[in-house]
């Protein structure tokens, strides 16, 4: 089975990200335009210049048509796409290829969501016409499932594990708290989010991520030409997708402690970049903090921490922003928000700031290689994204 | 002549109280938000087919029919998985529709078929009068066959058919009317005796020979006189359950003679008296054969498994009677026809598929194995009555639900697959990982005029 990548072989040269939020004054159209203007700015390139271009939304509109009505792109490709809450990370992998086989020479992979506009809490999906026998499970049920499971498994008393999931939330609110584009701009005490009221499980309020709307966008081309567009381009060292085969929710074997999903795809991808030890070599990474116990989770499943030793990490402060590996510097989907088509192209924004010296009271020193990952589904049937990318 | 050669029974597990109401003692059985007289029928007849009983006639009774067109019958058929060959019918229009059931579910026995009769019923009222308050909500099932296979044979019957405005409701509208109840009382008074006499004059036994007297009516005051007319001892009444479930329209004789079967001895006689628009009467000679039925649910224990905190006004949402303020969620899309059929086993029996390669199940049934991926090699399972217990949980709060919060199951079973489904008839404070749960036939929601029906798990009861 092949996984070759492309390591090295396609640059970002320039990025743009709405701040997220809940936009009542502006449509997807609005959104994608504000991300694509800037993102060509950041590239100090004309509009023109773009050969194609790959769209990445869920629910807010179907077929490239979304784009080139919105941006009036003279007679160009455009590939709508989706893959949950992957779809962002989609679009720019896709839009990698594209690049890197030779068949365009400037691409743009941009992501957006409209979630505001249904006026219904939570998540939205509509399935097409089905027997009526899915399962009802809010997202935030299915993934609330993850935390007595890890509690058991590893030894956890629940007060401790519930403290271990606010202090993930505690370090994502802090992160976003420095994030002039984050929807959520303010600390969260932990005694707050102790107290949230109870969404699902364990799990209160301050455990889920927000729903929001947003657009980003990416301009890639080939590692040789990105001297063309900026001076600080960043590369991309792996992109691996897996898309499960829904086993956990077949099988009696699935303990609810891990993605399957997503241990294949961090693997794939260590390996396209050359990585060996993911919690030594790996200095940043933006990871989908659905909800709290699904970061606890991530990290393990990336080999950021040992099985069963990550609540540990947490509580210790290693993922904080100003810790020895910090996780979502930019507030994660906790804080920033999480419009789906958007999100993984938001993740690559933060890396892109963070590697080029641009991430302000963020900043980690001397990032050498960073890592996005989304996650879509539930634990049992899931999508998992990991891209490594640096300088 | 023919007989009852198996039954079952079913009393839904919650309990409104008469005091909840504000109208006296006792407390009244309530189907569940998610229950109506279709899936009630469907868990008492699963006790009567327990261990494969071969019937070919499908006879289903209700005054509350989920559906005013669409067969209702065959929805039980598909929930039950019995032969697409079956006769089947809705019979309805009365209270009285359940125990006639019985007798036509007789009479094609006497023909040499072999009939499954449901009888369920929903009883609404509206609120402030005596029929919210006096009702009650429950199944009955009884496979009808010859007489050398029933536990209980008929020995005489007898019917009259009367014309007469006591208890009665147009289509469109919600709530049944009764005329004053000393009219009906004092005209359909005499003809049930009468009744009642040719019944027992056809079986050649007097009244006081009889173990049970069973005495059902549209109309309570019409039955008053009958016992000191028929020179009845009050012992040989049975209990009319009226503290204990309320009279369950159409099932309600029929769950009474489940009763009197639940404790019957061989030889014992039961007399069945059932009265609106008229009288249907038979009586029964229990058999040996009673003695080696196979174990089904008694309705004691039914009515035992209970719980009686529902509020009035969660009683009163649920029957649509109280508007309420809806939540912030998009409200369900029906079920579509095509996809429905397809997987209509999977739906409506619960049959899901295991792998014949490895013997891994699968919960919905599919093409390809998970585990080792063979393709097409899959054999039809139906995993309704397989043993099974909770592997996980979570309350869910923000999933809508007439009774909040969901508590959703990642569902275990023996022998190998795994279902996440909803639990139901149960207190969120006693979920347990590890513990046992039957499933359960239900109806989910009712969506641009379709039910969906489906199943979820239940702790046993």
């Amino acid at each position: 089975m092949a996984s070759n990548g492309i390591k090295d072989r396609v640059a970002i040269v320039g990025m743009g990200c709405t701040p997220f939020g809940e936009h009542w004054d502006k449509g997807p159209d609005d959104l994608l335009i504000d991300a694509a203007k800037e993102a060509y700015k950041s590239a100090g390139i004309e509009p023109d210049q773009v050969d194609a271009y790959w769209l990445g939304t869920m629910a807010s509109g179907v077929s490239g048509l979304v784009l080139s009505e919105a941006l009036k792109i003279p007679y160009k490709p455009v590939t709508r796409l989706e893959n949950m809450c992957a779809t962002g990370s989609e679009a720019m992998r896709n839009a990698a290829y594209a690049v890197a086989c030779g068949a365009y020479d400037l691409v743009m992979a941009i992501g957006v969501e409209k979630l505001k506009d249904s006026g219904f809490s939570g998540l939205v999906v509509s399935p097409p016409p089905n027997d009526g026998t899915h399962s009802s499970m809010t997202p935030p049920a299915t993934f609330s499932l993850l935390a007595p499971a890890y509690a058991k498994k590893y030894g956890v008393e629940s007060d401790t594990l519930k403290q271990v999931l606010a202090r993930i939330a505690w370090k994502n609110h802090r992160n976003g708290a420095k994030n002039p584009k984050a929807q959520f701009r303010k600390e969260v005490p932990m005694e707050t989010i102790c107290k949230s009221t109870p969404v699902a499980g364990m799990l209160g309020i301050f455990d889920c991520s927000g729903v929001s709307d947003g657009s980003a966008a990416a301009i890639l081309c080939r590692a040789e030409d990105a001297h063309k567009y900026t001076d600080h381009p960043i590369f991309l060292k792996a992109l691996s997708f897996v898309a499960g085969r829904a086993e956990g929710n077949f099988s009696q074997d699935y303990d609810f402690t891990t993605f399957p999903e997503v241990v294949a795809s961090a693997s794939d991808a260590f390996k396209q970049a050359g990585v060996k030890d993911p919690r030594e070599e790996i200095s940043m990474a933006e990871v989908h903090d659905c909800f709290t116990p699904t970061e606890l989770v991530l990290m393990e499943d990336m080999g950021f921490s040992p099985r069963g030793q990550a609540w540990k990490d947490v509580l210790d402060g290693r993922f904080d922003g100003d810790g020895v590996q910090p996780i979502n510097p930019d507030g994660g989907l906790k804080s920033f928000g999480h419009p789906i088509g958007a999100s993984g192209l938001r993740m690559m924004y933060e890396m892109w700031l963070q590697l080029r010296g641009e991430a302000g009271a963020r900043q980690i020193k001397n990032p050498k290689l960073g890592v996005t990952h989304n996650l879509g589904g539930a634990p049992g049937r899931c999508v998992s994204f990991v891209s490594v990318v640096g300088l | 002549m023919a007989g009852i050669v198996r039954y079952g029974s079913y009393v839904p597990y919650l309990r409104l109280t008469r005091a909840a109401i504000g109208a006296g003692k006792g407390e009244r059985a309530v189907a569940s938000y998610d229950e109506d007289s279709v899936s009630m029928v469907v868990e008492a007849a699963r006790d009567a087919l327990r261990g494969g009983v071969a019937i070919d006639t499908l006879l289903f009774a209700t005054t509350s029919p989920p559906y005013a067109e669409k067969l209702n019958a065959a929805t039980i058929q598909a929930a039950l998985d019995l032969p697409e060959t079956v006769t089947s019918a809705d019979l309805g229009g009365s209270t009285r529709m359940g125990v006639g059931a019985l007798l036509l579910g007789l009479d094609v026995a006497a023909a040499g078929r072999c009939a499954l009769v449901g009888a369920g019923d929903v009883v609404v009222g509206a609120p402030g009068g005596g029929r919210e308050t006096l009702g009650g909500d429950a199944g009955v099932a009884f496979i009808t066959g010859t007489d050398s296979d029933a536990v209980a044979r008929v020995i005489g019957r007898a019917s009259s058919t009367m014309e007469i405005l006591d208890v009665w409701r147009l289509p469109e509208d919600r709530f049944a009317k009764q005329w004053e109840e000393r009219f009906a009382a004092d005209t359909l008074g005499p003809s049930i005796l009468d009744t009642a006499k040719r019944a027992l004059q056809q079986a050649g036994v007097g009244a006081e020979t009889l173990s049970t007297v069973i005495l059902d009516s549209s109309n309570p005051r019409s039955l008053a006189a009958l016992p000191k007319a028929l020179g009845l001892q009050p012992a040989q009444l049975a209990d009319p359950l009226a503290a204990t479930v309320g009279r369950s329209g159409a099932a309600h004789a029929g769950l009474m003679l489940a009763r009197a079967l639940d404790t019957a001895k061989p030889g014992d006689r039961i007399l069945v008296i059932c009265a609106a628009d008229g009288t249907d009467a038979l009586v029964l000679e229990v058999t040996e054969k009673i003695k080696s039925l196979p174990p089904v649910r008694k309705v004691d224990r039914w009515i035992a498994s209970k719980r009686n905190d529902l509020a009035y006004n969660t009683y009163l949402r649920w029957r649509g009677i109280l508007p309420f303020e809806p939540p912030r969620r998009p409200d369900p899309e029906r079920p579509a026809a095509p996809p429905m059929r397809r997987h209509e086993r999977w739906k409506l029996a619960f049959v899901g598929s295991r792998c014949q390669k490895c013997q891994a199940g699968h919960l919905p049934p599919q093409r390809v194995c998970v585990k080792c991926g063979a393709i097409d090699q899959m054999k039809a399972e139906r995993f309704a009555d397989t043993s099974c217990r909770i592997a996980t949980y979570t309350l869910d709060h923000l999933a809508y639900s007439l009774q909040p919060p969901v508590v959703a199951a990642v569902v275990d079973y023996e022998g190998g697959g795994r279902f996440s489904c909803e639990l139901t008839d149960v207190d969120a404070n006693e979920v347990a990982i590890g513990n046992h749960l039957e499933m359960s036939f239900r109806r989910l929601f009712t969506a641009q005029s379709v039910h969906n029906y489906f199943w979820k798990a239940r702790p046993g009861r």
